[in-house]
């Protein structure tokens, strides 16, 4: 299974980024051999508009199934939604726990997005 | 001739000037008022609306039977309204700005155009003889602004006669389309700090696109000098003052007209006409 994760840096011992859209990195994972696919968001972090609908389809096409973030917001949870990526808020810590923590079963899935959209 | 009417600040009289000319000069004559987020001027001038028409913006619809998911329509839209979700192509009609470029670029013709209403213009009469009048409002939800303040300007006089634009207030594009094409800017302000402040803004942005413009000072004697400075400096000219004056402001209150309370700014307001005319016409409003 491939679990996406917003990111501060690029490897597994950093910290979760809060922000999806803006995060500055995604990092996606393999839940079994820990692989670590990395997505440079820069490009996103500085985007005009529609940030998380970017990321979001980002994560859709390197075939992530989860993604463990901190706030979501109603575009990309829509654009996730769309290709049926689940989604598990409110992540903090650093990635490598996290996905520990979504191995061990302690995330559930919102089926809303759990922040307002960006003007 | 095509004359709007802008100030930069809100609440300085862009309205009170924009009813006392039309009501003042000679028809035909249509006012518009364009700002369509909270179109008033029709507490001034009661029209009867006699028609009305929805403004109408396209936004993509996708036919899932002939996408490919090629991303070309993703790629091309510079606001992110259409991604590549999977298998499937999501959109959002509130980032869609109707550019059209995702349908000219689907080699698939999968892209269809569907209809979102983004407000209303309406236009009618006035019980001022010969005097036209038309708003936009903006539906709710919707932040879509300029195409409704172009729809509304479409109802102006045509070339024979005045048509005047009440724009709404601020720099940025709503007040650029209210602006953009007309012949000249009459820019109101007041003699405050904040009045100036925001005149500056007004200043140049007006510069910026080239229209000849002039300065009308309403509640002239509240505040201080600086605007009187500032036009000076700026070779900014100063077509008429507007007194702060009790009658004038107990007129405002009530909804009533200018030229109701003082009935002598009918001709004062057909000299301002006449003094654009001229600046228009040899382009020295800037100069």
């Amino acid at each position: 299974m491939k679990l996406a994760v917003s990111s501060t840096g690029p490897d597994l011992s950093s910290d979760v980024d809060p922000r999806f859209g803006r995060a500055s990195y995604i990092l996606v994972v393999d839940t079994d051999t820990l692989a670590v696919e990395v997505i440079d968001n820069a490009a996103n972090k500085d985007a005009f508009k529609g940030a998380g609908i970017q990321a979001a389809a980002a994560v859709c096409d390197k075939g992530a199934d989860i993604l463990l973030t901190g706030f979501c917001g109603p575009n990309a949870f829509k654009t996730l939604d769309a290709a049926g990526v689940k989604v598990a808020n409110d992540v903090s810590g650093t990635v490598q726990s996290a996905v520990e923590r979504f191995k061990a079963g302690e995330f559930t899935f919102s089926s809303t997005p759990n922040t307002e959209g960006h003007w | 001739m095509i004359i709007s009417i802008a100030s930069g600040k809100g609440g300085t009289g862009k309205t009170t000037v924009a009813a006392g000319l039309a009501a003042s000069v000679d028809p035909p004559v249509t006012v518009l008022d364009c700002d369509v987020e909270e179109p008033n001027l029709h507490l001034f001038l009661h029209p009867a609306v006699t028609h009305s028409e929805k403004v109408i913006a396209p936004v993509p619809e996708i036919d899932p039977d002939r996408c490919t998911l090629c991303r070309k329509c993703m790629e091309i839209c510079r606001f992110n309204a259409i991604a590549v979700a999977g298998k499937t192509v999501v959109t959002f009609a509130e980032l869609c700005h109707s550019c059209g470029g995702c349908s000219i670029i689907c080699p698939e013709k999968a892209i269809t155009k569907k209809e979102r209403v983004l407000g209303l213009v309406e236009t009618g009469t006035c019980s001022v003889p010969g005097l036209a009048f038309g708003q936009g409002l903006l539906d709710i939800g919707q932040v879509m602004v300029p195409p409704v303040v172009r729809r509304v300007k479409t109802h102006g006089a045509g070339p024979g006669g005045l048509t005047l634009i009440d724009a709404p207030p601020g720099t940025s594009c709503p007040v650029i389309a209210a602006m953009k094409d007309t012949d000249f800017v009459v820019l109101v302000t007041e003699p405050t700090p904040f009045g100036l402040n925001d005149l500056k803004l007004a200043v140049e942005t007006v510069r910026l696109l080239g229209i000849p413009h002039g300065l009308i000072i309403n509640r002239a004697g509240m505040g201080d000098d600086a605007v009187y400075d500032y036009a000076r400096e700026k070779n900014l000219r100063v077509l008429m003052e507007i007194p702060f004056d009790r009658k004038i402001a107990t007129a405002y209150s009530k909804g009533d007209l200018i030229i109701s309370a003082r009935p002598h700014y009918k001709e004062k307001f057909k000299q301002l006409y006449n003094d654009i005319c001229r600046l228009a016409d040899d382009n020295t409003g800037a100069k």
